[in-house]
């Protein structure tokens, strides 16, 4: 109790502010991105079952075994069964090739399936499958085939009726083979149809669902009972790349974050150094009144827990609210509301802010405790010198455990910490040059700036650590905020006027010059048209993909999906041969393989070496002939693997090509689309602005996060003041018992924090033209123009910034009478 | 009061024996006080004087337990203080002594009632802000009570001083030139402040100082220089 009424008259003091804020800002900073990362990360989660429609999905060519159903109802997990292939439906003379779904009672298990009375509306959900006898089909199957609810569709042998329009179904699916148009029959009806035939390409799928312990010992059974060429998805696997992406951008976010968390410990361990100053008599006071040192221990203790405490409540609440706001701001990107915030992110708030105050208060609190009663009478004595393992050891520790926990990766976090220290030295070293630069200009200028220079001179250290601070605060919101919107824009503009802006996709074999002569009676100017097959890579140099040790995420990605194939005799002007040589006449037939240069490079792929291929359930293998290095923004059909004619071309498969088509050309895709309804079509314009509105949005994520950062600067901004200010005091009443104006004594005060702010800003605008050169140059290969607005917002910004805070932080230190001060016999 | 006072008078308080305190200093050990032997009984008031450097405030720094020496005993309140540690000092601090210091050395961020609590707190003393509003009084202060230490003069500083010594009835007062920051008129009110106050509480005084006339109103006076009792 004792400790705690303490704490609260500290409180009155206002000592504490400063740590308390920085501390709180540490939390919010943190706390603000996982919030958003865990919410964020929720959806996709929730995304990824309604993909599988389903916890757990059981995918095979052949038809599941029933013990495997017997097994799930055995452990009260849910199950349900699709099995799925395309086939041409008719109603009457019209047909249309269909992805024809047979579900059992139950589908699907996560997720909704979307119907309604009318096609291209936006329906509601139901929990039923189609009856007996029924079919639902989507509104382009509807209107290809000229349909409507209530009319016979002829599948296989059987005919059903139309029920229902198919809006959506969960499991949908980006791939191209979900792009023709969808129907779901009951799976009872399926046997009638007599689709199903030796070597029909049917896709089996068992659902699973329930609860997560169950369906995760569920799924270690499955794992070990599986049929070979049986294989089980689940959530994590759904939508890798999302979670990869996902991932990566929290850990960018929370390493943003660790910037501010890094000044807020230097504005916590130059508080609790001053705390430590002002409280060396207190202590030895109490000590001398009686007070153990468990008990002066036990009141620093509890000290610490209740503004670590304090701190996470005020910094959740913060990260909370700006994480709200960040997510309004962001609507859009996701599909789906998002789930609310577990309370994770909270414990990390309080774990973080303990472990700061333990790395950076707590070793100067231990200190003051040291200190001895006879301190009372002689006020030289202070608490005896500590080791600089004990003093520094749990900072550098407390850094390096942030920096590992955010990194979760050993080459990453040797990295990020080898980078600090670098980054620590440029900047300290700029710093001095800076202030040293700023001290000679001293004897140039007026009583008040010479005054206020001097002082920049003469705490050094300080000045340094603060031009250093802030401006690394400043640096990075001018990195983002001048330099990303105009990236996307710099690199729209060095694309042709007239380079492709439509995708066609899913063009039938048959209709293909058909197609391109539609389009080129439209004015468009058209591109190369390419077939397209989808097929699995099995073997690199005779050995098993699964066998292969592949390097970075890329590999792996490259190595699991299904890839698209073509084949073609002429390699596009957007293509250049690299190594081996591009096929001739002579080459018809023969089973060779271009690779594009990502390709190779992510597999480890040379000329010489043989990829096999799974093709529609056939192996194939096939030699690299050449490596291709690809222009991918020419936005011509391009593929990473490109096989020599006459190799693929009995395998059914559909066509794409891109086209120019000016604004009034593009009404006519309209009839293009009734006319050759399975084709799908993208329009990249349409697509740039999703990118650019994305990356606009990703920025403002990041920059609210450094945002954090600015304020972090200006708290270590106001502990240098807060541990000057008695100097300050004493000095300002010696200058004005002097004779100086309290107006003189208040511009030096401008003055100097006017200098600090320029020289941080210059700081942060240097740092941020090299930050941006680098980020366009080497990470974005595109070229660089020098921002002049970042020199004027950063200098003057800065020093805007920094003389109204250091301004507002010291004015009651002019504004004290001399008499007072001195009475008080400051030192 | 006075009859405990009387009763108590025969009892020794305080006792050191061949107490020296030697430091190191780049010319070799420093002896700064040097085999000195004294007996303080229990109500006494006892004046230790002598020129600046001549070692008493280390004497009364060793006789308080805030300092350890290099050789010799100290007895206080019958408790052998060189067999205690730094804790167990303190501990027998809060419960028998009391200090007023030259320079006050009050909390800047208590107010006059919160310093005066302090002690009593310390020790776990229940209402201890009624007993401490009552030692306030008793120094004409209890008006005061919620004012800091930065809003009182000096002479006021050291009458919150004093309310913080007294407060918890000590056994021994140490006082360390408590007249020495401030000027003639105040520090001879502070000085019949306290004498007032040691007679009340039957408390016994260890008084340092190298004023002549305030040691003149101590029953002992005890010199020293160069670090020995003369």
């Amino acid at each position: 109790m004792l400790a705690l009424r303490l704490l609260l008259r500290e409180w009155r003091s206002g000592e504490l502010g400063v740590l308390l804020a920085a501390l709180s800002i540490a939390v919010a900073a943190l706390t603000g991105v996982g919030f958003l990362v865990d919410r964020i990360d929720a959806a996709i989660d929730l995304q990824a079952r309604e993909v599988l429609a389903a916890d757990l999905r059981l995918r095979s060519r052949n038809p599941m075994v029933s013990h495997i159903f017997d097994e799930a109802a055995r452990r009260g997990v849910a199950s349900a069964r699709v099995a799925s292939l395309l086939t041409v439906v008719f109603h009457g003379e019209q047909s249309q090739l269909a992805n024809i779904r047979a579900v059992s009672s139950g589908y699907p298990l996560r997720g909704r399936v979307r119907i309604s009375s009318q096609p291209f509306t936006a329906g509601h959900e139901t929990r039923a499958i189609p009856g007996r006898g029924e079919v639902w089909a989507d509104s382009r199957l509807l209107a290809a085939t000229g349909a409507q609810i209530g009319s016979p569709l002829s599948i296989g042998t059987a005919t059903l009726k139309v029920t229902q329009v198919l809006i959506s179904r969960p499991d949908q699916g980006g791939a191209f083979s979900d792009l023709a148009p969808n129907l779901i029959i009951n799976d009872a009806d399926l046997p009638g149809t007599q689709l199903i035939q030796p070597g029909s390409r049917v896709g089996y799928a068992a659902l699973f669902a329930g609860d997560k312990a169950m369906v995760a010992a569920f799924k270690t059974w499955l794992a070990a009972n599986k049929q070979p060429g049986e294989r089980l998805m689940d959530v994590e696997e759904a939508s890798p790349q999302i979670h990869t992406a996902v991932d990566r951008a929290g850990r960018f976010l929370s390493l943003a974050s660790l910037v501010s968390v890094l000044l807020c410990c230097i504005a916590v361990a130059m508080s609790a150094r001053r705390y430590v100053q002002r409280h060396l008599d207190v202590v030895a006071l109490m000590k001398t009144l009686g007070a153990t040192r468990r008990l002066t221990l036990t009141v620093s203790y509890l000290q610490l827990l209740c503004i670590a405490l304090l701190a996470t409540a005020i910094g959740s609440l913060v990260g909370f609210g700006v994480q709200e706001w960040l997510l309004h701001a962001l609507r859009g990107l996701f599909a789906t509301e998002l789930p609310a915030a577990s309370a994770a992110p909270l414990a990390l708030g309080l774990l973080a802010a303990v472990a700061v105050l333990s790395g950076f208060a707590l070793p100067p609190l231990l200190q003051l405790s040291r200190v001895p009663a006879l301190r009372v009478l002689r006020r030289d004595i202070g608490p005896p010198p500590t080791l600089v393992l004990l003093a520094f050891g749990p900072a550098v520790l407390v850094i390096l455990g942030l920096i590992a926990w955010v990194v979760r990766e050993l080459r990453l976090f040797l990295q990020v910490s080898a980078g600090l220290v670098v980054f620590i030295a440029v900047l300290t070293l700029a710093g001095l040059a800076l202030v040293s630069v700023a001290g000679r200009l001293r004897t140039s200028v007026g009583v008040s700036w010479r005054y206020g220079i001097a002082n920049l001179s003469r705490r050094r250290a300080e000045s340094v650590l603060q031009i250093a601070c802030f401006g690394t605060g400043l640096m990075v919101l001018l990195v983002l905020g001048l330099v990303h919107g105009d990236l996307l824009d710099d690199w729209r503009r060095a694309l042709p006027v007239d380079a492709p802006n439509y995708f066609f996709i899913n063009i039938p074999a048959d209709k293909r010059v058909e197609f391109v002569q539609f389009l080129q009676a439209q004015g468009g100017r058209t591109t190369r048209v390419l077939p397209m097959i989808r097929g699995r890579m099995t073997q690199i140099r005779g050995r098993p993909i699964a066998t292969l040790a592949l390097q970075g995420e890329r590999g792996e990605e490259f190595s699991q999906r299904e890839q698209n194939l073509t084949w073609t005799p002429t390699l596009g002007d957007d293509n250049a041969i690299v190594a081996g040589r591009w096929w001739t006449a002579n080459d018809t037939g023969k089973p060779l393989v271009s690779v594009a240069t990502e390709y190779a490079e992510s597999l480890n792929i040379h000329v010489g070496d043989t990829l096999s291929f799974d093709i529609a359930g056939e192996p194939l293998t096939a030699t690299v002939a050449s490596i291709r290095k690809v222009k991918w923004d020419s936005f011509q059909p391009n593929f990473f693997l490109v096989f020599a004619p006459g190799v693929l071309d009995e395998t059914a498969g559909s066509y794409l090509t891109s086209a120019f088509l000016r604004p009034e050309q593009a009404r006519s895709l309209a009839q293009l689309a009734k006319r050759f309804p399975g084709v799908s079509i993208f329009d990249i314009d349409d697509m740039l602005t999703q990118v650019r509105t994305m990356a606009d949005k990703a920025a403002l994520a990041v920059q609210s996060v450094f945002l954090f950062t600015l304020f972090a600067g200006l708290t270590v901004l106001l502990a240098a003041v807060q541990a000057s200010r008695d100097q300050r005091r004493f000095e300002s009443a010696i200058l004005r018992t002097l004779g100086a104006s309290r107006r003189v004594v208040a511009l030096g005060v401008i003055a100097e924090f006017l200098t600090l702010g320029l020289l941080a800003g210059a700081l942060a605008a240097a740092g941020a033209s090299i930050g941006g050169y680098f980020l366009a140059t080497r990470v974005l290969q595109i070229p660089y123009t020098l921002d002049q607005r970042v020199w004027l917002v950063g200098v003057l910004g800065g020093a805007a910034l920094v003389a109204i805070s250091g301004w507002i932080a010291t004015r009651s230190v002019v504004h004290q009478p001399p008499l007072a001060t001195l009475r008080t016999n400051y030192q | 009061m006075p009859s405990a006072q009387a009763q108590n008078h025969r009892e020794s308080v305080l006792k050191a024996e061949a107490l020296t305190k030697q430091v190191s200093s780049p010319e070799g050990p420093l002896t700064i006080v040097n085999a000195v032997s004294l007996e303080i009984m229990a109500g006494e008031s006892v004046a230790i004087l002598g020129e600046s450097g001549a070692g008493k405030s280390t004497l009364l720094a060793l006789l308080a337990g805030l300092d350890d020496p290099t050789s010799g005993r100290i007895i206080l309140a019958g408790t052998d203080l060189t067999s205690l540690d730094e804790d167990g000092r303190a501990r027998l601090r809060a419960q028998r002594v009391g200090f007023v210091f030259q320079s006050f050395h009050l909390v800047p961020a208590l107010t006059a009632l919160e310093n005066v609590m302090l002690p009593l707190e310390l020790t776990g003393t229940r209402n201890a802000a009624a007993a401490a509003l009552d030692s306030l009084t008793r120094v004409g202060l209890g008006l005061r009570a919620r004012h800091y230490p930065r809003q009182l003069s000096g002479g006021e500083q050291q009458r919150v001083a004093l309310a913080r010594a007294f407060v918890t009835q000590p056994a021994v007062l140490f006082a360390d030139e408590p007249t020495g920051n401030l000027d003639a008129v105040t520090g001879e009110r502070i000085a019949e402040r306290l004498f007032e106050l040691n007679s009340a509480v039957g408390t016994t005084l260890v008084l340092v100082t190298h004023e002549e006339s305030l040691a003149q109103r101590c029953a002992r006076q005890l010199r020293m220089s160069a670090g020995r009792l003369v």
